[in-house]
């Protein structure tokens, strides 16, 4: 089978490797979806969704009453709602914006996963690790941030094309807090990328080399970048959440100010589009994360991957790696959700405060710190 | 009006970086996150009735199986919503119930207009009409929605009786004025 | 218009406040003219005094006077005149009031003695206010609230007495609830001349009954339920049916006869329960015939008319209005009108046919007088027919000379409002040579026949005036609405003759009165809306000299009885 697959021709491969992709994120995010409702309700006390079910489903004993308390097929149920609901389209719309913008959230947060590697092989012929990646190039974290940053105009555009006060406002909202906090994100990760670009080699953004470097032997070589770099891992998780418009930043659709933000004036699968974005935005983010800060699939700090895979097929090896990955990402969404669920929202202006006023100056401080730092080290 | 004035404690480095505030709100939720829910899943589990609890209205029969209804009407007079309509009827004489004279022909309590105010049950001098623990009344119909009499009995059943003033009464009519 | 002659007035002082009543008003009607409230139980202002209920003691004084030289004793501290007051409670229903007489009514002797006296009452008097008819409007209620205890100190047995006992074929009596004021016994013997009620036994065994092998079943037995001041005496036909507070009170008039009776009628959403006398001294007291109280019962008759019809076919009203129009426009029109019609329908009856230039006719109704509240003449509204001009002289109760126009071929059309021609001797061979067009409440055997239908109200169903035998204008009110498939016969009146080209109504009460005033001399200055509920008398001179049915009822005397006497 593995052969045969790389026997394809090399756009084919792409193909299918993009759809495999497209697969399994859009899946997650829908059980993200379900996965937010869950959490709230466990911290709130109560059970969840519980009572949708399917009778055939329902007659295996014990599992099928399990995936009913799971209150999965409440995703199904929703996700045949959003399918099957009425498209309604209001009259004093921008009717060509109006349909961009859901399209527009979600092309970016697709895109952006082409350069993120979800996973790692060993290639025997090589005895190297091999990325599990879509497009191995080197320009890696600043595609991310790259086309990461154009899903905002989605917000901006859906905000806009409303011809509504509160999308309106939820749109202007999403664009100042997004540039608020993209400079802060780019800042953070610059120390970790001057360590890996150690002098002398050469010079990469390529999301794959920071995990290796993550992966040396040696007690400051497989030590995660969380641990050498607090601060950054701090700054960069705060921005992550201002960017993905999660709580306590969700400034764009807070509900209590603004109805429903930016997609007050949406509804049935558009609407839902926006949250298969956010939730991939999430997934993503995430993945990043880990990647940059939580040793990518190296499953423990200080052990590498690469030798404990080493003797398995190149198969069981690959999905060990994207195993490793996923719960790492898993675990992370899981803490996106247990701090919506934990804290309250900002006000506006203390967004801004701690955007320009607190995370910036913390952001630059650190890049000078960790300048100076790796320079004396390197040095040495 | 006099004024307080409250000195604001500054906050610490710790606090403005809310930090410490976060995490300790984190451990809160997990916390809660792993305890035993509070969701009481209503239709397999029935929440506990208290004592006094004010549900469907109903009409009950005394020990003896008597209708204690006399249909005096004060309860059609006294609610608020007016969602009780009765019909008075006389008891034909071969009942052995002719004593009490006066029952309802027709007894209808129309739910979608009652508020579960309890005045029936408080202005009642028979105590024949009570709000027992059903909490749960629904139809298809607005016709479903009134409780008639057949169905007012067959919510209500017995309840017990601390007088029976009616059977004391049959007893003395009986007796006659020989008796004393 | 007759003045009542002036009374002699006597000055009384009641609770302090000084009051001029007239001369023989006893205690409780002084008291009543002042404001204040006696409560009593066997006292009724048309009954004589028996005295026997105690419920109305008051305290009594006067000025005192010295034996000797009938000089007034001066009180040094207020320097008035010394009052003497009587050590003992009097009852205020058999005192009369004398010059400079003295009464305190809320003393707390009294209050006392009001007290003892519903203890007493209360002993006996079984608790089924629940079953009971008189519920809401009960004496015994009214007065326990004000002087009841609130509980019993009386821990033996009940006294037991009959239940449901029939008295008559239209009262039932629970002995057990009679509280012996004998206000019954007295009607029986006084007002309506039947003596069959009396007490039998002793003490608290007294018991209300009828005489052996006699019953309570004269016209009138129904006023002994409305005097029983608790719920002893009940109707049967009103007993059970609906508790008095869900009632609208409605002044009205009986129609039996052309006495007028005043009458409350009482109903609850459109449906009327009962029919009780309303209290008018110039006409019937406090009293009416039983046989009036079941006059509601047209109301939801099964022969009630729905359906307007044109030869039998159903029609609306607009098209069977322009048949009947049409009809009429032919020519050779007779209109009948009926004493029992509103005076505004008679009225509007006269101006269809001036319009119409056509000849009236009226439909005599007459039977036995019982000299009391039922008169000779059984038309409410005979005096009307007369004052609007539809008839000169009084009606006969054959149509016989409508009759001879038909046979002569001097008749093609008969409009009849409300009158059943066929009851009032015009044959159906007759009826066969005519196009009819009736307007009636109910179906008749000349409802089958007619070739225009038009349903309209009963009484009860609309607003309106009668003149009853003694030229009193008195008016009755509308109790419930209409039937939705009947018309008002104003309206139905207004449209015919707006179809025929006259002048119709505005169609309110107050521009109709407002033409009839203009029109008809003895109306002159009179409006519906400032009519006085007891009536209002107008001038008969101009009819006195017409031979009316009437024998002598409840005042009033016929003109030739009154100038023979």
């Amino acid at each position: 089978m593995i052969d045969l697959y790389l026997d394809l021709p090399v756009w084919i491969q792409s193909a299918l490797k993009g759809l495999i992709v497209i697969m399994v994120i859009i899946p997650i995010a829908g059980a993200c979806s379900l996965a937010e409702r869950k959490v709230s309700a466990w911290i709130q006390g109560r059970p969840g969704p519980n009572r949708a079910t399917v009778p055939w489903v329902a007659w295996i004993p014990f599992f099928g009453k399990f995936l009913q308390r799971l209150g999965v097929f409440h995703l199904m149920a929703d996700g045949a709602k959003f399918i099957f609901k009425e498209d309604v389209l209001p009259g004093h719309v921008n009717k060509f914006y109006y349909y961009l913008a859901p399209l527009v959230a979600l092309v970016p947060a697709l895109c952006t996963i082409v350069v993120v590697p979800f996973g790692a092989y060993f290639d025997a012929a090589t005895e190297t690790l091999q990325p599990v990646i879509l497009a191995n190039v080197d320009v890696g974290i600043l595609a991310v941030f790259a086309i990461g940053s154009l899903s905002v105009y989605s917000l901006i555009l859906a905000g806009w094309a409303s011809n509504s006060k509160y999308p309106f406002l939820g749109g202007v909202r999403a664009s100042a807090q997004l540039i608020s906090y993209e400079l802060s994100m780019t800042l953070s990760v610059i120390p970790v990328f001057l360590w890996v670009n150690a002098p002398g080699g050469n010079g990469t953004l390529s999301l794959f080399d920071v995990v290796q470097s993550q992966s040396q032997p040696g007690f400051l070589g497989g030590m995660w970048f969380v641990f050498l770099m607090p601060l950054c891992a701090f700054v960069f998780l705060v921005a992550l959440f201002a960017e993905t418009n999660r709580q306590p930043f969700d400034m764009p659709e807070s509900e209590a100010d603004l109805v429903g933000g930016f997609h007050t004036e949406y509804g049935e699968f558009k609407w839902s589009l926006f949250f298969v974005a956010e939730y991939a935005h999430m997934t993503i983010g995430s993945g990043v994360f880990v990647l940059l800060f939580l040793g990518g699939w190296n499953p423990l700090p200080w052990v590498p991957l690469a030798p404990l895979i080493a003797g398995l097929p190149i198969w069981l090896g690959g999905l060990i790696g994207i195993g490793v990955f996923l719960a790492k990402s898993l675990a992370f969404i899981f803490l996106f959700m247990w701090i919506r669920w934990t804290l309250p929202r900002f006000r506006y202006d203390q967004v801004m405060t701690i955007g320009w006023q607190k995370l910036l100056p913390l952001a630059i401080g650190n890049v000078i710190f960790y300048a100076l730092a790796i320079a004396v080290i390197e040095r040495s | 009006m006099s004024f307080k004035t409250v000195e604001r404690k500054p906050l610490t480095f710790a606090e403005r970086t809310y930090v410490p505030q976060i995490l300790s709100g984190l451990k809160t939720t997990l916390r809660h996150m792993v305890k035993p829910k509070e969701t009481l899943e209503y239709p397999e589990t029935r929440p506990i009735i208290p004592d006094g609890y004010r549900g469907v209205p109903t009409l009950v029969k005394d020990p003896h199986g008597r209708e204690k209804c006399v249909s005096c009407q004060l309860c059609e007079f006294v609610c608020p919503p007016k969602a009780i309509r009765i019909k008075p009827g006389e008891i034909s004489a071969e009942s052995d119930q002719a004593h009490v004279e006066k029952a309802p022909e027709e007894f209808d309590i129309d739910m979608l207009r009652c508020i579960y105010c309890g005045l029936c049950q408080e202005v009642c001098p028979e105590e024949a009409i009570w709000l027992q623990n059903v909490f749960s009344m629904s139809g298809y119909t607005r016709e479903e929605m009134v409780n008639d009499k057949t169905r007012l009995y067959e919510l209500g059943g017995t309840l017990p009786d601390d007088h029976f003033k009616w059977d004391k009464k049959k007893a003395a009519e009986e007796a006659g004025n020989a008796a004393h | 218009m007759i003045q009542p002659a002036q009374p002699e007035l006597v000055t009384v002082t009641i609770d302090g406040k000084e009051i001029a009543v007239p001369k023989g008003t006893n205690v409780i009607e002084a008291a009543r003219l002042a404001g204040t409230d006696v409560p009593h139980y066997c006292y009724h202002p048309k009954l004589s005094v028996a005295g026997n209920c105690r419920m109305c003691l008051i305290e009594l004084g006067m000025p005192m006077a010295d034996r000797a030289t009938h000089e007034p004793i001066m009180d040094p501290e207020t320097g008035k005149q010394k009052i003497g007051w009587i050590p003992h409670p009097q009852i205020g229903c058999a005192t009369n009031v004398v010059p400079g007489m003295q009464v305190k009514t809320q003393s707390p002797m009294v209050k006392e003695c009001r007290e003892g006296v519903m203890e007493f009452l209360l002993i006996n008097h079984p608790l089924d206010c629940p079953i009971c008819d008189q519920a809401g409007e009960c004496k015994l209620q009214e007065q326990a609230t004000g002087y009841g205890r609130g509980y019993s100190r009386f821990i033996e047995q009940k006294n037991v007495k009959p239940k449901r006992a029939q008295l008559g074929p239209r009262v039932t009596l629970d002995d057990e609830r009679c509280v012996l004021c004998s206000r019954c016994i007295r009607f029986c013997q006084e007002v309506a001349k039947d003596d069959v009620l009396g007490f039998v036994d002793r003490g608290s065994y007294s018991t209300l009954t009828c005489y052996p092998g006699k019953e309570l079943k004269n016209n009138y037995s129904l006023n002994t339920v409305d005097i029983c001041p608790v719920g002893a005496l009940t109707s049967t036909d009103f007993r059970f049916k609906m508790r008095v507070w869900f009632l609208k009170q409605t002044n009205s008039i009986d129609t039996e006869s052309s006495v007028g009776a005043n009458t409350v009628v009482w109903s609850r959403e459109g449906v009327i329960y009962r029919i009780t006398p309303r209290r008018n001294d110039e006409v019937n007291d406090t009293w009416m015939a039983d046989s009036g109280r079941i006059l509601y019962k047209q109301v939801q008759a099964d022969d009630r008319l729905h359906q307007s019809t044109v030869k039998g076919q159903p029609a609306t009203l607009a098209a069977v209005i322009a048949d009947a129009a049409k009809l009429a426009k032919a020519g050779h029109v007779a209109v009948v009108g009926s004493g029992r019609s509103s005076v505004e329908e008679q009225f509007l009856t006269k101006r269809l046919a001036t319009t119409l230039e056509t000849e009236t006719f009226v439909v005599g109704q007459t039977g036995e007088g019982d000299g009391l509240l039922i008169s000779a003449d059984r038309n409410p509204n005979t005096r009307g027919a007369l004052v609007t001009g539809l008839v000169a002289d009084v009606p006969t109760a054959q149509l016989d000379a409508l009759g001879a126009e038909i046979d002569a071929g001097r008749v093609k059309t008969i409009i009849s409002v409300g009158e059943d021609l066929i009851a009032a001797g015009l044959t159906p061979a007759q009826l066969d040579k005519v196009a009819l067009i009736i307007l009636s409440a109910h179906g008749t055997s000349t409802t089958a026949v007619a070739d225009v239908v038009i349903p309209t109200l009963t009484v009860f169903e609309k607003n309106g005036t009668f003149i009853n035998q003694q030229f009193r204008l008195q008016k009755f009110a509308q109790a419930i609405p209409g039937l939705t498939s009947a018309s008002n016969d104003l309206v139905v009146l207004d449209e015919l003759i707006a179809a025929v080209g006259g002048e119709a109504s505005e169609g309110d009460m107050k521009s109709l009165w407002k033409s009839m005033g203009a029109e008809i001399p003895v109306f002159a200055n009179i409006t519906y809306g400032n009519l006085p509920a007891t009536g209002l008398l107008l001038d008969s001179s101009a009819w006195d000299n017409l031979n009316f049915p009437e024998g002598e009822t409840l005042h009033f005397k016929p003109a030739a009885a009154e100038a023979s006497a």
